[in-house]
């Protein structure tokens, strides 16, 4: 049945690994947001909940490094960083096998998208559950979009990407919610970590909430770079998310740069009708 | 230079306890297998997280191995900066795509000031 729920939100390490040391008002409305989300999240009664994330090296390398992934487990572990950096602990979420196994054959008659039935969790998707589905309870189904390694996907393949995934989950007969997690302007874990393009950051937001597949592919890598850092890249996961919404116009509930969490923290959604 | 398989043995170690151990109790001996050399040898062995930022280590894999020897993020972002002030520009790798030379190069080029990450500064 079609899409059930589309949105984002940022997943820098330092949210759940450096929470005492933001300003605790920024901090904790930042927080209320993601809570704001679960709960628009949990009133979509999603069975299985798509994560679109742009991993760091926990499961795939410059040996064999796929564009886009998707899993097909019964079950993911994580996090892959040590628990007291990350201040989470060690969990395992559900997967749904034979669901992730259908969407991806219907990816597949666009996109040639890797499969993965080992997947590890790292902050990029742990950090987003543990506002989102803090019980495991929802099954997920990991998207991976390389963002790290370049040569990196053209920004257009990762609509299509997200136009194959939107297909998809209205092909199955379950509910399917769709998330994307990444950074906008950030240098993560380098010595300009903590450093945030607050304008390129809101003019990017402006960009995804009119849903403008022109204006959003329209970002070149040498300049992403330059302006909003290698993490810019991972704005791949929001684009993504937005050819997933198919148009339809979305809204940011937060965003403010907090420089020790090294992102713009963001949650935005669509109004999916 | 071989960042590759520094790089590959950083993800390695990121992701598999086992190998951990074996760092831990003979850090030369882990490297086994690894094309790497005698520089990046030793600054493996050494923690030398600053030559392995000028080297082109990607972030999202060195600050891993900071943590497995428990260096505070502050520290962290430190040394790297200290390594680039000490070796120079990134030499390789992602930072290097369109050179890598420093915080103040990169505050300046977006009209901001100050080291990102401390109180007041680098946030908007």
């Amino acid at each position: 049945m079609p899409l059930v729920y589309a949105g984002v939100c940022s997943h820098a390490p330092g949210i759940t690994g450096r929470a005492e040391r933001a300003d605790p008002e920024v901090r904790d409305r930042f927080y209320e947001a993601l809570d704001g989300m679960r709960e628009r999240l949990e009133a979509a009664r999603p069975d299985a909940l798509i994560v679109v994330a742009a991993e760091h090296f926990a499961n795939f390398f410059m040996n064999n490094m796929p564009a886009f992934a998707l899993g097909m487990a019964e079950g993911y572990d994580g996090p892959i960083e040590d628990p007291d950096w990350l201040g989470i602990d060690k969990f395992r979420a559900p997967g749904n096998r034979d669901l992730s196994g259908r969407i991806i054959g219907e990816v597949m008659q666009t996109i040639d998208v890797a499969y993965a039935e080992e997947w590890l969790f790292d902050h990029g998707i742990a950090v987003p559950l543990h506002f989102l589905t803090p019980h495991f309870d929802v099954p997920i189904i990991p998207a991976n979009i390389n963002c790290q390694g370049p040569p990196l996907a053209p920004l257009h393949r990762a609509w299509a990407f997200g136009e194959a995934l939107r297909r998809a989950a209205d092909a199955a007969p379950e509910r399917i919610a769709i998330i994307g997690t990444g950074g906008i302007s950030h240098w993560p874990a380098t010595p300009d970590s903590g450093r945030i393009n607050e304008p390129w950051d809101r003019e990017f937001l402006d960009r995804w909430c009119r849903n403008d597949r022109e204006a959003l592919c329209g970002y070149d890598d040498a300049e992403v770079y330059a302006r909003a850092g290698q993490g810019g890249f991972e704005i791949r996961t929001f684009i993504a998310v937005s050819a997933a919404a198919e148009g339809t116009p979305g809204a940011v509930h937060f965003y403010a740069p907090i420089p020790i969490f090294a992102v713009g923290c963001t949650v935005a959604d669509y109004q999916l009708t | 230079m071989s960042l590759y398989y520094v790089q590959k043995f950083l993800y390695h170690l990121n992701r598999d306890p086992a190998l951990q151990e074996r760092y831990a109790a003979d850090r030369r001996g882990a490297l086994a297998g690894y094309e790497l050399t005698g520089e990046e040898v030793e600054a493996l062995v050494d923690v030398d997280i600053g030559l392995l930022f000028h080297l082109g280590v990607n972030g999202q894999i060195l600050m891993h191995f900071a943590a497995l020897h428990r260096i505070e993020w502050s520290d962290y972002l430190q040394r790297m900066r200290d390594g680039i002030t000490r070796h120079g520009p990134v030499r390789e790798g992602v930072y290097a795509m369109v050179g890598y030379e420093g915080t103040e190069a990169h505050a300046a080029r977006l009209g901001q000031s100050g080291t990102p990450g401390e109180p007041g500064e680098g946030g908007s």
